[in-house]
């Protein structure tokens, strides 16, 4: 727990390197939603399929990369997540509408466009984190849901 | 090149993602419940993730990718209601749940079937976010 911080700043990092990589190697963004998004929508009208094994190689790096990683070390990640169906299925949808429609997350939104210095980025950044906040003070000190 | 660049970049993402403990639901939830137990753990990993980003930008000025092709211009500055309303529900499930949409898709190798739910109903809503946005633009020009 006390070395928390320090897990954080190295991972963060690490994610950083991951968005510097994408952007100075392939001249992209790096935004989950975006990506996810982007494939979703491809799927639909059959767009550039360059693009979009570039995204399927993207998402198979965030997939196996950390499973090596488990089967080689001792660390164990624990998600800890809610059993509850039909908790995960509603805020499914939320993340889902939610980031196509602001155009971004905590990825592309948080990390590519804070960094960019984008207004947009930073307005979005406070926006979810407000609306997140938010929801635990009503959720969890408010109706004991979560 | 492109292709390896791209499994590059990604695994370099969902590595940074469990090193942090982002693929932790009440990690992501103790640093947006400030009047509980709050854990600052996520405001590191931004930061973190914001600096080499920084300088990436920085060496974009006068260049072209490494793969070839152009780097982005920021096309929309606008801060419209799709940006605000799109992030406030993008904000609630976050805090119900506690995943956004790079973790859920690292974890989806050790989330069990919740990470499933999670990723089909995101699927499902992204699919779904046009007609939304459209619905939305009508409701605001008339109110």
């Amino acid at each position: 727990m006390e070395t928390d911080w320090l897990w954080g700043l190295i991972g963060g990092g690490i994610i950083g390197l991951g968005g510097a990589v994408y952007l100075l190697g392939n001249g992209r963004i790096m935004g989950a939603s975006g990506i996810v998004g982007g494939l979703v929508d491809g799927l639909a009208d059959g767009s550039d399929r360059k693009i979009a094994l570039e995204r399927l190689m993207f998402l198979a790096g965030v997939v196996l990369l950390p499973l090596l990683l488990q089967r080689f070390s001792s660390t164990q990640a624990s998600t800890h997540m809610t059993d509850n169906v039909i908790l995960i299925v509603s805020a499914g949808l939320l993340v889902g509408i939610g980031t196509r429609i602001a155009n971004g997350c905590t990825s592309g939104h948080g990390v590519c466009g804070i960094s960019r210095l984008s207004l947009r980025g930073l307005i979005a950044t406070v926006f979810y984190i407000l609306a997140g906040g938010l929801t635990l003070a009503i959720f969890r000190h408010g109706l004991g849901l979560i | 090149m492109r292709l390896f660049l791209s499994f590059l970049a990604g695994g370099l993402f969902g590595t940074g993602l469990f090193l942090s403990g982002m693929t932790d639901t009440t990690k992501v939830q103790g640093w947006l419940d400030v009047f509980g137990d709050w854990d600052p753990t996520l405001a590191f990993v931004m930061g973190g993730a914001i600096l080499p980003m920084f300088f990436a930008w920085r060496l974009t000025e006068g260049r072209k990718p490494l793969a070839g092709g152009k780097f982005p211009t920021p096309s929309n500055q606008e801060l419209d209601r799709r940006l605000i309303v799109g992030s406030a529900m993008f904000g609630i499930g976050w805090g119900l749940v506690g995943l956004c949409p790079g973790p859920v898709i690292a974890s989806i190798s050790y989330n069990g079937w919740g990470g499933v739910w999670f990723l089909a109903a995101m699927l499902a809503g992204m699919a779904a976010a046009p007609k939304f946005g459209i619905q939305l633009d009508r409701l605001m020009t008339k109110a």
